[in-house]
C-alpha cells in the first residue's frame, strides 16, 4: 500500500500509557497472588488482617491480573495495531485519552474497595454496581474510538487482527451489562436481579466468555498482529482465519454451563455446555496453527530473538490450554476435576502460558517503536526473563496438574465399609508440597516481570538513537 | 420449559452446528482449486509489509472439527441436550445419582445390618464399628467440632461428660438425626448497664471465679427474673432448651467476663444441622455410637 501516513501522525501517548500501566499492573496483580500462594502454603500470612485475609485478595489477583495487566495490554496493542493496520490515527483522541484514565480509575477503585471486603460475590464481576457504571462508560468510549478508527480507515480490507479486537470489544460490553444487572441499595451494596440457577447459569456465561472473548479473542488479535511482525513472514491461511474466526466466537458463546456441571443446573444446558466447549476445539487450534505455521520458512529466528520465542511458547500453551479445557468440560473428566486444584493449574496454563506470554512479546516489539528506539536496552535481558518465566509456568502448573489429580483422587476414595478414605484435611495437608512448588512458580515469573521493568526503564531512557527516521513506518522486526 | 423455549433452544442449537458445518465445507471445498498458488499472497497489504497466504485448511484439522461435531450431533442424540427432548438413552442426573447410592447401600448392606443388630452401648465396644463410626466423624463432625472431638468456641466438646441435650444414646441420635438449635436470648436492652454487669459477675460466681460479691448478690436477683426459666433456679440447666449448667466450669462460647458479657448482651444462636439427608439411619446409628464412645474412653479405645 502506498501513502501511509508519518508515525508522526500516530497517536502513540495513549499506547505508551497502555504499555507501561501493563507492566505496572503486571507486577502488582502477580505480586498479590505470589502473596496469596504464600497464604496457602503458610495460612500465618495473613496476620489476622481481614483486608490481608486469602477471601479479600484473592478477588484483587483476579482483578489486577485479568482486568488490569490484560486489560491495559489490549487497550495498547488494540490502539495500535488499529490504527498500523487502517492507516489513519486514532479517532477521538480526547475519549482515547478519557479511556486510558478512566481504566486507571476503575482499577484504583477496584484495590481500594475489594480489600475493604465491599464486592458482588460473583467470580471475576466482583466490583459493585458504581465501578461497573464506570466500566460500562469507559468501554463505550473505547468501542467509539476503536469502531470509528476502523470506519476511517484508508485500505479496503480488515485486517484480521481487528476482526478479533472487534468480536472482543462488542462481547465484553453485553456480557459486563448483563451480568452486573442489579438494584443498588446504597454506594457499595447491590443485589443482582438474578437469582438461584438463573444467576449461576448468567454468571458462568459470563465468566467462561471473559476466558472466550477478554483472554482468549483479544490476544488472538494481538498474535495475528505481531508474530507475522516479528517473524517477517505473511499469515499462513487467510481461509483459515476466516473459518476459525467464526467458528470460535460462536461457539464459545455457549460453554458457560461447564461450569455447572452435576449442579442444580438442568441436564439439557450441562449437555449443550459439554457439547460446544468440544466442538471448541479445532476453532481455537485454529489461531495455534496460523501462527505458528505463519514461522515456517523462519524458524531459525528463534535461536536470535527472544521476543519471538516469547511469542511461539504462547502459541504452544495456548493450544495445550484449549486441549486440555474441552477435556475438562467432559462430564466424567470434570466429576473429577471439578473443585480440585487442577482447574487452578489449566487456568494458569492459559494465563500464564498463553496471556502473559503473548503480552510480554508484544510490548517488547512495541516498546522501541513506541518511544523511538532502535531496539530494546537488552536482548538478553529479553532471553533471561524468557527462560525464567518458562521454568515459572512449567513449575506451577505441573504442581497444580499433580495436586489436582491427588486431590480429585483423594475425595472420592472409599473404603471397605462405603466411608470415604481420606477427611478434607487429609487431603488438603498432602497438598502442602505442592503449594510450595507452585509458590517458588510464581515467584520465578514475578522475577522475570521485574527484569522486563528494568530492561523497559533502561530503553526509555536511554539517548534517542533513531531520530528523524520516524517517517518510515516500516517494521523491522529486529531485536538487538 | 415452555413449547416456545423449547424450539428456540432446539433451533438454535442445531443452526450453529449447522452453520459451522457449512463454513467448514465451502471453505474446504476450494481446496485444489487454492493449493496451486499457496505461495502467492491474498494481494492485501497493512502497514507496510503485513500480508497473508491462502493456505489450505489443513486435512488432519478439518477431520478432528468434523469429529467433534459428529459427536456433539451424537450425543445430543443419546442424551438431554435439544430443549425438552430428553434423549435416547432417557438419563437424568437424578437417577444416576439414586441408581449409585442404592447400589452401593446395597454393596454394604452386610457390615450394616450386622451393626444394626447391636444396640448403641455394645456397638461402641466393637472394634470395626468404632473405625467406620471415625471415618464417618472425620469426614462429617470434625470440621466443626475438631479433628479431636474437643470442639471449639461454639461448638461442644464432645469427649468430656458435659451435655447440653444429654448424653443417652437417644439424646446423641435425635441431636445428629434431626441437629439442635439453641438460642440465647439478648438480654442487653432491658438488663442494662449495671444489670448486665451484675449478672455477667453472679455467672462467674456459680462457676467458682472470684467476684466482688456485693454485685453478685445483685446479679442473683435479675438472674431469678430473667435467666432461671432456662438455666434452672439454681443455674443447672435444662437439656429440654438446651440450656447450659452455668455452675461447672465448661463453657461454650467462653468463661471470661468479656465472653459472657457478649453472650449476655447480644445472645447467642447455636445451630447443630440435621444429618436426616445426609447419612442414611444405618450410619447414623454407627455414629451415634462413635460418639457415645469418646465420653466413655475406657470402653471405647
Amino acid at each position: 500500500m502506498t501513502a501511509t501516513p508519518s508515525t508522526a501522525s500516530y497517536n502513540y501517548k495513549v499506547v505508551q500509557q497502555f504499555s507501561i500501566m501493563t507492566v505496572v499492573w503486571g507486577i502488582v496483580g502477580m505480586a498479590v497472588g505470589l502473596l496469596i500462594a504464600a497464604q496457602l502454603a503458610w495460612p500465618l500470612l495473613n496476620f489476622d488482617i481481614a483486608w490481608l485475609s486469602y477471601g479479600r485478595l484473592r478477588p484483587l489477583h483476579t482483578n489486577a491480573v485479568i482486568f488490569a495487566f490484560g486489560g491495559c495490554a489490549l487497550f495498547a496493542t488494540s490502539y495500535f495495531i488499529v490504527q498500523r493496520t487502517c492507516q489513519v490515527p486514532l479517532a477521538f483522541p480526547k475519549l482515547a485519552a478519557f479511556t486510558f484514565w478512566g481504566w486507571q480509575l476503575v482499577i484504583l477503585l477496584a484495590a481500594i474497595t475489594l480489600p475493604l471486603g465491599i464486592t458482588q460475590s460473583k467470580e471475576y464481576a466482583e466490583l459493585e454496581w458504581p465501578i461497573d457504571l464506570l466500566i460500562t462508560i469507559v468501554w463505550v468510549s473505547y468501542a467509539v474510538v476503536y469502531f470509528t478508527t476502523i470506519a476511517r480507515r484508508k485500505v479496503k480490507h480488515i485486517y484480521v487482527a481487528n476482526w478479533f479486537f472487534a468480536a472482543y470489544i462488542l462481547t465484553i460490553a453485553v456480557l459486563h451489562i448483563f451480568n452486573n444487572l442489579s438494584i443498588p441499595v446504597s454506594l457499595t451494596k447491590s443485589y443482582v436481579i438474578w437469582s438461584g440457577t438463573v444467576d449461576a447459569m448468567v454468571q458462568w456465561w459470563y465468566g467462561h466468555n471473559a476466558v472466550g472473548f477478554f483472554l482468549t479473542a483479544g490476544f488472538l488479535g494481538i498474535m495475528y498482529y505481531f508474530v507475522p511482525k516479528q517473524a517477517d513472514r505473511p499469515i499462513y491461511s487467510y481461509r483459515l482465519s476466516i473459518v476459525h474466526f467464526w467458528a470460535l466466537i460462536s461457539i464459545y458463546m455457549w460453554a458457560g454451563p461447564h461450569h455447572l456441571h452435576y449442579t442444580a443446573l438442568p441436564d439439557w444446558a450441562q449437555s449443550l455446555g459439554m457439547v460446544f466447549s468440544l466442538m471448541l476445539l479445532a476453532p481455537s487450534w485454529g489461531g495455534m496453527i496460523n501462527g505458528i505455521m505463519t514461522l515456517s520458512g523462519a524458524w531459525h529466528k528463534l535461536r536470535t530473538d527472544p521476543i519471538l520465542k516469547f511469542l511461539i511458547v504462547s502459541l504452544s500453551f495456548y493450544g495445550m490450554s484449549t486441549f486440555e479445557g474441552p477435556m475438562m468440560s467432559i462430564k466424567t473428566v470434570n466429576a473429577l476435576s471439578h473443585y480440585t486444584d487442577w482447574t487452578i493449574g489449566h487456568v494458569h496454563s492459559g494465563a500464564l502460558g498463553w496471556v502473559a506470554f503473548i503480552t510480554i512479546g508484544a510490548i517488547y516489539a512495541l516498546i522501541p517503536k513506541l518511544f523511538d528506539k532502535a531496539a530494546m536496552y537488552s536482548s538478553k535481558l529479553i532471553d533471561i526473563h524468557f527462560w525464567i518465566a518458562t521454568v515459572g509456568v512449567v513449575l506451577y502448573i505441573c504442581s497444580m496438574w499433580a495436586a489436582g489429580v491427588m486431590q480429585g483422587l483423594m475425595w472420592r476414595a472409599v473404603n471397605d465399609d462405603g466411608t470415604l478414605t481420606y477427611s478434607f484435611v487429609e487431603a488438603l495437608h498432602s497438598t502442602y508440597p505442592y503449594y510450595v512448588v507452585r509458590f517458588i512458580g510464581g515467584l520465578l515469573f514475578l522475577s522475570g516481570m521485574l527484569i522486563m521493568a528494568y530492561n523497559i526503564y533502561k530503553t526509555i531512557s536511554s539517548k534517542p538513537t533513531v531520530t528523524g527516521n520516524s517517517v518510515q513506518p516500516a517494521y523491522t522486526g529486529e531485536s538487538a | 420449559m415452555s413449547s416456545g423455549w423449547n424450539w428456540f433452544i432446539v433451533i438454535i442449537t442445531l443452526f450453529n452446528i449447522a452453520a459451522v458445518w457449512w463454513l467448514l465445507r465451502h471453505y474446504a471445498k476450494r481446496r485444489k482449486a487454492a493449493s496451486k498458488d499457496s505461495s502467492d499472497t491474498t494481494g492485501h497489504v497493512w502497514d507496510g509489509d503485513l500480508c497473508e497466504y491462502n493456505n489450505p485448511l489443513p486435512r488432519w484439522w478439518m477431520v478432528l472439527f468434523f469429529i467433534t461435531v459428529i459427536f456433539a450431533l451424537i450425543y445430543l442424540a443419546l442424551y438431554p441436550g435439544l430443549g425438552r427432548f430428553v434423549g435416547l438413552y432417557k438419563w437424568d442426573q437424578e437417577s444416576q445419582y439414586e441408581n449409585e447410592v442404592e447400589q452401593m447401600e446395597a454393596r454394604y448392606a452386610d457390615i450394616y445390618n450386622r451393626f444394626n443388630k447391636l444396640d448403641v452401648a455394645a456397638l461402641a465396644q466393637d472394634d470395626e464399628a468404632m473405625k467406620t463410626g471415625h471415618r464417618l466423624y472425620v469426614n462429617n463432625c470434625a470440621t466443626c467440632h475438631g479433628s479431636d472431638a474437643r470442639g471449639a468456641p461454639g461448638f461442644p466438646n464432645l469427649r468430656d461428660s458435659e451435655w447440653l441435650y444429654g448424653g443417652t444414646p437417644e439424646a446423641i441420635r435425635q441431636s445428629i438425626t434431626n441437629g439442635r438449635t439453641g438460642i440465647m436470648t439478648a438480654w442487653g436492652a432491658i438488663l442494662g448497664e449495671d444489670g448486665i454487669k451484675s449478672v455477667v459477675a453472679y455467672v462467674q460466681q456459680m462457676s467458682g471465679q472470684s467476684v466482688d460479691s456485693e454485685l453478685a448478690a445483685a446479679g442473683q436477683k435479675q438472674f431469678a427474673t430473667y435467666c432461671f426459666a432456662c438455666h434452672g433456679a439454681d443455674g443447672k440447666g435444662n437439656p429440654l432448651f438446651g440450656a447450659p449448667d452455668l455452675t461447672n466450669d465448661i463453657w461454650l462460647y467462653g468463661g471470661s467476663t468479656e465472653a459472657i458479657t457478649e453472650t449476655v448482651v447480644n445472645g447467642r444462636n447455636g445451630k447443630m444441622p440435621a444429618h436426616k439427608d445426609l447419612l442414611n439411619s444405618d450410619k447414623i446409628h454407627v455414629l451415634t455410637a462413635y460418639i457415645y464412645s469418646l465420653s466413655h474412653q475406657s470402653a471405647g479405645q
